[in-house]
């Protein structure tokens, strides 16, 4: 793996005119063209956008203008966050060469902060799957062992940091879909707060539990990603009133006195490496004077349930926009009933039509209660759960996936044990509470372990402040 | 659990849902989606045994209510390059094919 360099140190480099936002670019779109055919992190690769983003950063500098603090740095966007004139697939048929007529609030943001967009990243089709394999068009292979799965559904932007392709990169993470593959790819991804980072221009899977995240080479980069995306959006009505996060300030502080939730009753079935760097993980913590606290999370074990339940439910209602009428494909036919069904078959694959399937089925007459209410329940117990825990705890700690990242093909044909790889992400979503993956040495095979860390509601300040501290005693991993 | 996984959802269901979906099924995908959805429900019969009589129904992380925009007149999107990305488009419109179905 190439020494990937961070998005602080590119800024301030560029910021104080020793290197052009032009030359950075340059190594990535290198990087891009030497390895990208064997990885498939990027659905589209923007050079020229790129090429005249920095070139506007680095006249910025030369007029002595602030170009931001993100300047000339190379970010890859998921290919679900709307940018204006750009194709914005969701690696899905249905999308193919759909160009959106505005850019999402986070794409806007970024941009004044200078950022530089090298590229569209894969996904699975809509977000939903775990291992980039559902993208219609085709696989993103792990930068650690081609022959593996990048994880999902943000598959494509954390292979594009971890290969060196961006400095950055945007997810989305509707039940971990940001945490997972940053786990497998080995590098930092952060869930936020639900209602934090604006949704507006990031297209709708499952929307009370859809949150954007960065991925990065490292916790501080994270932070400084955070502070510029974050920030009440008029245009997003979930987003919460409050200004943008402050976290950098966090991440020199000292754990001692912390305490650490040690979840006893925490589903089982993970490789025995990860609870090995988990346990490690707590030991650490412990030697630098934080305690470790135990936590009972009984209704964690019902997460799953209740999230394949309320995420598909709620993606059947958003998916059905997709009816060949105002974008995207059309099947023409007879009559509009025949083209909505010719068009939808046409466009979405199996996954997308699965979980559309027990979305509709759920929230149907004569089951509604049986399935969908059921689950709101279940989601409110996993919530009083946290709030219980977060009583005796500052933040837990869970690895992040049970396992490291699984060969290609391994799980496509056995949905439940694809969805089986988001048993410690999911109650994180169903809650709104921020979470985040730390790189935390390797398991089986050499590939990385993340170890997770989860905060309550806002509390992002002490989740950052554990998890930089995990990154300087990670084993292998000190910065 | 007496019941046997396929007894937790029938091709029939599977095809009705399939319709209230807007999706064309084939036959072979009414029978795949029934095992599929069966071995799903069966697994998420885990909750059944839970007492949920008490608990309040969760629907959103962060309660926010009535949020609403202030009442000023803004630009909306731009209505030609909407309808240049749409799939068929007349008049200022978009178009679509008959609405009133040759089979109800």
């Amino acid at each position: 793996m190439a020494e990937l360099s961070n998005a602080v140190d590119i800024a301030t480099a560029v910021r104080n005119g020793s290197v052009s936002a032009v030359a950075v670019l340059d190594q990535y779109l290198a990087r891009i063209d030497s390895r990208e055919s064997s990885i498939h992190a990027f659905n589209l690769v923007t050079r020229e956008q790129a090429r005249s983003m920095a070139a506007k950063v680095d006249a910025d500098v030369k007029a002595g203008r602030d170009p931001g603090p993100l300047a000339g740095v190379p970010i890859a966007l998921k290919d679900n966050m709307c940018t204006r004139g750009v194709p914005t697939t969701c690696s899905s048929r249905i999308l193919e060469g759909w160009k959106p007529p505005y850019d999402a609030t986070v794409v806007t943001r970024l941009a004044e902060a200078g950022a530089v967009f090298v590229g569209k990243t894969n996904l699975d089709e809509f977000a939903m799957g775990s291992s980039t394999e559902n993208s219609a068009f085709g696989v993103t292979y792990n930068p650690h062992d081609t022959s593996r799965v990048s994880g999902g559904s943000s598959g494509g932007s954390a292979a594009a940091v971890a290969a060196g392709f961006a400095a950055a990169s945007l997810g989305s993470d509707t039940g971990g879909s940001i945490r997972q593959p940053a786990a497998l790819c080995g590098v930092v991804g952060v869930k936020p707060t639900y209602g934090t980072v604006s949704r507006y221009g990031l297209v709708a899977f499952a929307s009370s539990l859809d949150q954007i995240g960065p991925f990065t080479v490292d916790v501080r980069d994270a932070a400084v990603l955070l502070e510029a995306m974050s920030g009440h959006d008029p245009l997003d009505s979930t987003s919460i009133p409050q200004p943008a996060l402050s976290l950098q300030g966090s991440l020199d502080r000292d754990v001692k006195g912390l305490r650490i939730g040690r979840i006893t009753d925490l589903p089982g079935g993970s490789d025995p490496e990860v609870e090995a760097r988990l346990a490690e993980s707590f030991e650490a913590l412990a030697a630098a004077g934080a305690t470790i606290v135990d936590v009972e999370l009984p209704s964690m074990k019902y997460g799953l349930t209740a999230y394949y339940l309320i995420a598909p439910a709620e993606a059947s209602s958003n998916l059905a926009r997709y009816d060949g009428v105002r974008y995207g494909l059309r099947v023409d036919a007879a009559d509009t009933n025949a083209m909505y069904m010719a068009t939808r078959a046409a466009g979405f694959g199996d996954e997308v039509k699965r979980r559309i399937m027990l979305g509709t089925y759920a929230l149907s007459a004569g089951y509604y209660d049986a399935y969908y209410g059921k689950a709101l329940k279940v989601r409110r117990l996993i919530s009083d759960d946290f709030a219980r825990a977060y009583q005796k705890a500052d933040v837990l700690l869970t690895p992040t996936s049970p396992i490291v990242a699984f060969p290609v093909g391994a799980k496509v044909d056995d949905p439940l044990s694809m969805y089986l790889c988001d048993v410690f992400t999911i109650p994180t979503n169903l809650a709104g509470h921020p979470a985040m993956s730390v790189p935390f040495g390797t398991g089986a095979h050499g590939l990385p372990v993340g170890v997770q860390v989860l905060a309550p509601t806002l509390g992002e300040s002490v989740m950052f402040q554990v998890a930089a501290h995990l990154e300087r005693v990670a084993p292998g991993g000190a910065k | 659990m007496p019941e046997t996984p396929q007894a937790r959802i029938s091709p029939d269901a599977v095809a009705k849902v399939a319709r209230l979906a807007r999706l064309d099924v084939t036959p072979a995908e009414v029978d795949r989606l029934t095992n599929q959805l069966a071995g799903m429900l069966e697994h998420f019969a885990d909750i059944d045994a839970l007492d949920l009589a008490a608990v309040e129904p969760m629907t959103q992380p962060y309660p926010l209510v009535n949020v609403m925009r202030d009442d000023v007149v803004k630009p909306g999107l731009d209505r030609d390059e909407v309808l240049a990305v749409a799939p068929a488009a007349e008049d200022g419109r978009f178009r679509v094919p008959p609405i009133i179905g040759l089979e109800g």
